[in-house]
């Protein structure tokens, strides 16, 4: 294995510290300090991905997030991780990777055999081959499989995250030469300062150049001092390992703080989050996010060892790593000449093909004395090798136009670096609406330095398009002497000594992809995104056939579609695209940049919202009860609610039997705590609810309850309940469990808006009060058993009454009310007392065998009764007269009441609506399924006219047979005599496949007088 | 997710603490009955619904429970000002009354 190490000042990995870590099964060496990219590189591995259609050998191409090959799958079992790039890996001892591209293996790939993919995979391939929907299950896992990316983990996440809210007064994005001085500024000032840099330290491209010099000093020295004096100010928060990855509306940046990912597994800390989301609401937003480098697009660019020109940079002098011996470079700027010098003097054989044919003479000078062969005028044809790379052809390049005068030599290398100039990281910029500009001289899409100061948001540095470290310095001064004038602090007069050794820049060439002499598409493929295998000739193809917005060419041939969202790739897209429509690059434009920035695993958006924490669980007073009593229990809303009780060996439909039975004609018991109730008061109560029910209040006398109506303007019930009258301006009002919070918000609603003159308060006291329904005929023997001061006989106390008392010595509203159709009273105490009134009624009922029910039983019960449930036989256009309920309508009420005005609309009134009716299967042991289809023939096929469907299904023990409701067009005529006489009440419910024939008939199946619950 | 001024609170909170309300000042009509479907139906269904300054209603549901009026641009989401119900009424006529 060849040693790559090469020991430099200013290098950032520690050699002192070796670690061991593992590629595919291998075991490598590395050092604390390396990313897993640059481990690898430094082990002599070059291809260790396949690409996406072709199968081709790929490698490393980039430093950071913008790498679009080396995609890991990290770890095993529980804490695997896929698609993590190596070069944003911190390496640790003991650090498993796999690859995550190459089937069956990364040696032998089928696709790459005989072009056997590539002949049939043209730009558009997905959408061509699969317009016919048919033929994608049967062809998605050969290719999923075959395309790679990395697998996700099969069980539950160890980790833990959290969610951190947090305001600042500036946060700056981007710990870079610009992002330091303008944290270092804003903290001199006092402000609160929060700075995010995701890297592991803080430095941008210092790192990757520690021989600049800022200020007469070497920048390392420079760094050194700038982080010990931000960290030094209790005003300024330094995150590093925090990526920002979003900024939304009214400054809040999103950013995700790595905390134990670069420790080994064994070593992270137990109960410590592993990432942690920061949403930081910030004064002002200062953007130092710098600039990605791109390639330059030429003949078999992407063959293992060909990377960017700042890329081959940062691992000499950030890692300590020469990629090769043999380096050849290309640019068309002056960014890869530090580099050529460094590594000429890190001992490589450097050539450096500028396409330009006047280059900066200073730069010249300096990387010529450290050795470089320099051509100018030259461009890469193509590279030659195939696993690596092994040299290139240079080609002589017209001094204006992009086009060839004459061959050039053949140079061969062991790495190559191009640079096609820098693309500012304008993202964050755009992801609230703003849209980067494009800057003919510089060749980039930069965000104005001016930001949008308006909202708050201000640019420095390289983003701007500033990519001279000087020009840079001095603009962030500049800037940030704004940002503090418009927080009220005096512009700080800067000792800082900012002066550089930079040479004056000299204009980059105008070229994206180089000319190979052949017509795109003829030559060898020269790749734009390495990620989706998108190379020029396919941009041109998609144009070719008439794409012509870059939003479309980009769907069309998956341009940045990747992990690494085209950060190399875009620009020379757009670039290309731009070139084959024969149009200016501004006027192609760019695609929308969305957040995420990068990838953020789901643990850290969900935080603590996951699992039992998910969202709140509320549970009744009296849930130990049930627990005790074996209860499962159903999700209702937030609460947790007896579903059924089981007795040993039973199933839920034997409970169930058992239970209903048991409240028909003995005695059961539900807890119905989880109502909504709420408290009103005033003198204006009872014109209130006059106004937001559908039926009237005026007579209802205290120690009265009735059922209500609640609904919308448009006439359609929303809620229903019972109210009791407490006093003359004193009322109690139940809603549906799940719709508590909405029914509250919308009497507010009304209160404020419309009618704040009424003298109305209204408090919800859900919460506040426990409920226990006992239900059956022998429910007052038990309730008798425990209440001495209410005289439940049924002349004193009759059905619709409530009376104040005592039960089980306990202050108690006793409500003769029933959900079942059965004599019931509804015991409501202090939520406290919840669990032992509970316990005493089933004591009192024990020689009753009384019987707890949960949720199944009740709406078995009720649904036997045709009680409706809002929500489920209701659906938001069901009137109440549409569900056969105008008696719960006070049509002569003097106020026109929310949704009256709305009976008389064409479409309410109207003929062959959708009403509430019962079913009646001609099998009576046919239970039908809910949200079956009503239709009118047993024959009918698709499509046929949809006459309704069924809401509530349930087998009756009452009844010893099915039951169902449902809404039908026109239910209400069908279900009378003239129904019957012309067999319109003959229908058929489809579902499964299966057309059962039922007979509409009323909702009301059990006791249709309504005698039981008045005895 | 941007942050509302609740006027009775006199704070300014998360978005996740409010509720929307809908388009402000559209008054119930005094006699329902006396409108024609047409009109009934302008009042249930049609709203402005603008790109760009939008008077809409907002309940500190987490907070006071009251209902305000916030001044929003539906395309940039900038918020040019809240006030209680009665103050929102007045800058709103001060405006004459459009959007
Ligand atoms: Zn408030």
């Amino acid at each position: 294995m060849t040693n790559h190490r090469v020991r430099r000042p200013g290098v950032r990995v520690d050699f002192d510290k070796p670690l061991t870590f593992s590629f595919d099964g291998q075991a490598y060496d590395g050092f604390a300090g390396d990313t897993l990219a640059s481990a690898l590189l430094a082990n002599g591995v070059r291809m260790l991905a396949r690409s996406f259609k072709y199968g081709r050998p790929r490698g490393i191409v980039g430093i950071g997030p913008e790498e679009p090959n080396a995609l890991m799958q990290i770890e095993t079992g529980a804490h695997t991780i896929p698609n993590l790039k190596a070069t944003q890996v911190e390496l640790y001892d003991g650090l498993v990777a796999r690859r995550t591209t190459g089937w069956p293996t990364l040696e032998f790939d089928l696709k790459s055999v005989g072009g056997l993919f590539s002949r049939f995979m043209p730009a558009g391939f997905y959408y061509k081959t699969f317009q016919n929907q048919k033929l994608w299950p049967k062809f998605e896992h050969i290719i999923r499989q075959a395309a790679g990316y990395g697998s996700a983990p099969s069980e539950p996440d160890p980790e833990t995250y959290d969610h951190s809210h947090r305001h600042a007064q500036v946060v700056i994005v981007g710990g870079g030469a610009s992002g330091l001085l303008a944290a270092l500024l804003a903290g001199r000032a006092g402000l609160k300062v929060v700075l995010l840099d995701e890297q592991n330290e803080c430095g941008g491209w210092l790192l990757s150049s520690p021989q600049s010099v800022i200020g007469g000093e070497q920048a390392r020295a420079w760094l050194k001092s700038a982080v010990g004096e931000l960290q030094s100010m209790p005003n300024v928060q330094v995150l590093t390992r925090t990526s920002a990855f979003a900024l939304h509306d009214m400054n809040l940046v999103l950013a995700v703080e790595q905390l134990q990912d670069h420790l080994p597994i064994a070593d992270r800390v137990a109960h410590q989050p592993r990432q942690r989301l920061h949403r930081i609401r910030a004064e002002r937003v200062v953007l130092a996010t710098g600039a990605i480098e791109r390639p330059l697009v030429f003949g078999n660019n992407d063959v293992p060892g060909i990377m960017t020109a700042s890329a081959l940079t940062t691992y000499l002098n950030r890692y300590g790593v020469a990629v090769g011996k043999r380096v050849l470079l290309q640019t068309s700027n002056d960014h890869a000449y530090q580099g050529s010098a460094d590594l000429a003097r890190a001992g490589c054989e450097v050539v450096l093909a500028d396409t330009r044919t006047r280059i900066n003479p200073a730069w010249e000078k300096r990387v010529r004395a450290a050795g470089v062969d320099v051509r100018t005028g030259f461009g890469i044809a193509f590279a030659r090798g195939r696993r690596a790379v092994t040299g290139a052809q240079l080609v002589k390049l017209d001094a204006q136009r992009n086009a060839i005068v004459a061959s050039g030599p053949s140079i061969d290398c062991d790495a190559l670096g191009s640079s096609g100039g820098l693309s500012p990281t304008v993202h964050l910029y755009c992801h609230d609406g703003g849209r980067p500009h494009w800057d003919e001289e510089r060749l980039a899409f930069v965000v104005p330095e001016a930001g949008r100061a308006k909202s708050g948001i201000y640019a420095v540095g390289a983003v701007t398009g500033e990519f001279g470290l000087q020009n840079a310095l001095e603009q962030t001064v500049r800037v940030m002497r704004d940002v503090l004038g418009s927080l009220g602090k005096s512009t700080p007069t800067s000792s800082d000594n900012l002066g550089t050794d930079e040479p004056e820049a000299t204009p980059a060439r105008r070229i994206f992809r180089v000319p190979d002499g052949r017509a795109e598409g003829h030559g060898k493929k020269a790749f734009v995104d390495f990620q989706n295998d998108v190379s020029a000739a396919d941009i041109h193809l998609a144009v070719r056939e008439n794409y012509r917005s870059i939003e479309h060419i980009k769907r069309y041939t998956a341009l940045g579609f990747g992990t690494d969202q085209g950060k190399l790739s875009n620009v020379n897209g757009f670039a290309i695209a731009a070139h084959a429509l024969g149009r200016s690059i501004p006027e192609v434009g760019t695609t929308t940049y969305r957040p995420a920035y990068s990838p953020v695993t789901f643990g850290t958006l969900a935080g603590a919202h996951a699992g039992d924490t998910f969202e709140p669980r509320r549970y009744s007073p009296m849930h130990a009860a049930h627990i005790a009593r074996g209860a499962e229990f159903e999700p209702v809303g937030q609460w947790l609610r007896p579903w059924y009780f089981p007795k040993t060996g039973e199933d839920m439909h034997a409970a169930v039997r058992r239970e209903c039975l048991a409240a028909r004609r003995g005695v059961g018991i539900m807890d119905a705590s989880t109502l909504g109730k709420i408290d009103l008061r005033g003198k204006d109560v009872r014109e209130f609810l006059n106004r937001v029910y559908a039926n009237a209040w005026t007579q209802l006398a205290p120690g009265k309850c009735r059922y209500g109506l609640m609904l919308d303007e448009n006439g359609m019930v929303m809620d229903d309940g019972v109210t009791a009258c407490i006093a003359d301006n004193h009322f109690v009002m139940t809603t549906t469990t799940g719709g508590a919070a909405r029914v509250m918000t919308w009497l507010e609603k009304w209160h404020q808006t419309e009618w704040p003159d009424l003298d109305v308060y209204m408090t919800s006291v859900t919460d506040h009060w426990a409920t226990a329904a006992v239900v059956g005929p022998k429910s007052r023997q038990v309730l008798a058993k425990i209440c001495s001061d209410i005289d439940l006989s049924p002349s004193a106390f009759k059905f619709m009454d409530w009376r104040e008392g005592t039960v089980a010595g306990v202050p108690a509203r006793v409500f003769r009310i029933s959900f079942s159709g059965e004599l019931a009273f509804e015991v409501n105490v202090d939520a406290n007392y919840g669990h032992h009134v509970w316990e005493a009624l089933m004591e009192a009922g024990r020689e009753f065998d009384i019987t707890p029910y949960g949720t199944e039983t009740m709406h078995v019960l009720r649904a036997e009764k045709g009680f409706i449930i809002v929500g489920q036989d209701t659906d938001g256009s069901m009137t109440p007269l549409d569900l056969d309920m105008a008696w719960a309508v006070g049509m002569k009420k003097p106020f026109s009441f929310i949704g009256k005005r709305s009976f008389a609309r064409s479409d309410t009134a109207g003929p062959n609506r959708k009403q509430l009716v019962g079913l009646l299967t001609d099998d009576p042991q046919v239970v039908l399924a809910e949200g079956a289809q009503i239709i009118e023939r047993a024959d009918a096929k698709p499509p046929a006219a949809m006459l309704g469907h069924v809401t509530s299904s349930y087998y009756s023990p009452e009844l010893d047979r099915s039951i169902a409701l449902a809404v039908v067009r026109d239910g209400i005529a069908r279900r009378s005599e003239d129904g019957r006489k012309s067999g319109r009440d003959v229908l058929y419910a489809y579902a499964g496949g299966k057309a059962h024939k039922v007979t509409v008939v009323s909702p009301v199946f059990v006791d249709p007088k309504g005698d039981r619950q008045n005895v | 997710m941007f942050v509302l001024f609740c006027p009775h609170c006199g704070e300014k909170r998360e978005e996740e603490e409010f509720g929307y309300g809908g388009e402000a000042f559209i008054p119930r009509p005094a006699t329902p009955e006396a409108l024609d479907d047409e009109a009934w139906g302008d009042y249930l269904f049609m709203r402005k619904n603008p790109k760009g300054w939008h008077w809409e209603m907002w309940s500190h549901n987490t907070g006071c429970r009251k209902f305000f009026v916030v001044k929003r641009n539906t395309a940039t989401n900038a918020i040019a000002g809240s006030w209680t119900l009665a103050e929102g009424r007045k800058a709103y006529d001060a405006e004459g009354g459009s959007t």
